[in-house]
């Protein structure tokens, strides 16, 4: 259903024939992007990228490109409204705002603070 | 003693020369950094290799690099174990108190009994991070390395690009890592991955980056077989995840709410004074519980759904408790307030929810904020000039 899904597409793009099988893609995706069966991987999931850019930073050919970046909605609306750089977790305004005001933005809390 | 001895000894013994587990041969910082070989290393004063004017035997990693290291690693040790205070902390954190607090000093730590040969698990120095690690290798004998993330979690400092390859080198270097044990492996845990290119530092440091599992919970099982299951890799957001999110996000809303409601009291009673509270409520509790049940992908279109459905009664409410003789404008006016302004808020705070959950893209919320924040900000104003419009012909006496 694309109606009322802005998820439906993203900037994952994969250029397989540059991939030599080392498998790093599938082992950092959080979300079963990629699967390794033979030499190369392939996209299995791409609809469930979350742009994080573990993928390409981790590919050692560049065969992964992909523009990462925190999918915020509070971010990118503070940063629109302060005319700033986009924030990212920890800086300024987010969760790193903590470090003098103790305002509180929850990514530290999110599931991602387990390991 | 012979050397000979000491080496047979040692095969059978802990790297500090005490029986297996019995132990914590991580010497305390202070004592490493003094030049002479302290009497008491270990905690369970287990039987010591040669006194201080003895040359020091060849038996562990630890004792061997002692004289040629000039700065030796410094290696706290620490228990696997939570105790009282560590659970305020952990409080504390999740309503966003005392979050200068929440910082682990960088640096090498040891659990248990750890050896040469002992896993090296990476964490962030956010006492969240670092505590669940300590905790799930309550058991075991490993080493952790806590990076400087200023005190953020692992996904966030990776996405920032905190917990990334250069600070892991540098770590790795300043940690003396090399010296401490006899392999090349470090265990990172997957969701530092966005900012830590495994192959640099290979390069760097001749490590060899393992992507251990994303949740530190699944740590000892990943441990014995060396290999993440397809589960361990997958993030997931469950309703407790959601839910320990709660507080914070109340937290945030929390001082606007209060003021907002007190004057929405004096200006036009309980109702738009409840009303502005269970937007507030439906945003910040009810959206993160029921998040997977709510209609369509989009938040706000998901928030949109909630604020109409709590909104509802309220329109209800507000509808037939109209006084006898009122015109029916002025309560078809009082719905359209309720059912227009209450839903806007929700759907807005759904819509900063996506920042909070382990799925959203950045090129779906931009998509979500240019589609959805005009219609959120038309049915604010709908609802607001509603609202005015039955205040001002009542002020003026028009019914």
């Amino acid at each position: 259903m694309t109606i009322f899904n802005s998820y439906a597409e993203n900037t994952l793009v994969f250029y397989q024939e540059k991939c030599i099988g080392c498998e790093r893609c599938s082992e950092v995706c959080p979300h079963r992007v990629f699967s390794v069966h033979g030499p190369r991987a392939s996209l299995q999931r791409p609809e469930r990228c979350m742009e994080c850019g573990a993928c390409q930073k981790n590919c050692p050919t560049g065969a992964i490109s992909v523009e990462s970046g925190v999918g915020c909605a509070y971010a990118m609306i503070y940063s629109a409204l302060t005319g700033r750089k986009e924030v990212t977790c920890g800086s300024d305004g987010c969760c790193g705002g903590q470090d003098e005001s103790g305002d509180a933005c929850s990514c530290n809390g999110s599931g991602q603070s387990a390991d | 003693m012979t050397e000979k001895e000491l080496h047979e000894r040692a095969k059978a013994t802990d790297s500090c020369g005490c029986p297996p587990g019995e132990c914590c041969p991580a010497i305390r910082h202070e004592e490493r950094s003094g030049h002479s070989l302290p009497e008491d290393r270990c905690s369970c004063k287990g039987p010591n290799l040669g006194n201080s004017t003895h040359k020091e035997p060849d038996v562990g990693i630890h004792l061997q690099d002692r004289a040629d290291i000039p700065s030796i690693p410094a290696i706290t040790p620490v228990s696997g174990t939570l105790d009282s205070g560590d659970m305020i902390d952990h409080i504390l954190a999740r309503l966003g108190q005392n979050r200068t607090g929440q910082r682990v000093t960088p640096g090498l730590y040891s659990i248990g009994c750890p050896g040469p040969g002992s896993p090296v698990i990476v964490t962030a120095n956010y006492s969240l991070s670092f505590d669940a690690v300590r905790s799930s290798l309550e058991s075991m004998d490993a080493y952790i390395l806590v990076l400087d993330t200023k005190g953020i979690n692992v996904w966030c400092a990776a996405g920032k690009g905190t917990f990334g390859t250069e600070e892991l080198v540098k770590r790795i270097r300043s940690t003396g890592l090399t010296s401490v044990v006899n392999h090349h492996r470090i265990i990172l845990p997957q969701l530092g991955a966005p900012g830590v290119a495994a192959h640099e530092v290979h390069k760097a440091t001749g490590f060899h980056v393992e992507y251990g599992p994303v949740r530190a919970s699944d740590l000892p099982e990943f441990l014995r077989n060396r290999v993440a299951t397809p589960a361990m890799r997958e993030v997931t957001f469950d309703l407790w995840e959601r839910a320990v999110l709660i507080p914070v996000e109340l937290r945030s809303v929390a001082l606007y709410s209060v003021i907002a409601a007190i004057a929405l009291w004096f200006i036009g009673g309980w109702l738009p004074a409840g009303c502005f509270i269970a937007a507030l409520l439906a945003g910040t509790v009810l959206f993160p519980v029921f998040l997977p049940y709510l209609p369509t992908t989009d938040f706000s279109t998901k928030g949109l759904v909630l604020g109409i459905i709590v909104a509802a009664p309220f329109a209800a409410i507000g509808f037939l408790t109209i006084g006898e003789g009122t015109p029916l404008w002025v309560g078809i006016a009082a719905v359209i307030a309720i059912l227009f302004t209450l839903p806007a808020i929700t759907a807005y705070l759904a819509l900063n929810f996506t920042g909070c959950t382990p799925y959203t893209s950045r090129t779906g919320v931009r998509k979500e904020i240019y589609q959805y924040i005009p219609f959120m900000a038309g049915f604010a104003v709908t609802g607001v000039i509603s609202a005015m419009l039955t205040g001002f012909t009542r002020y003026l006496g028009m019914w």
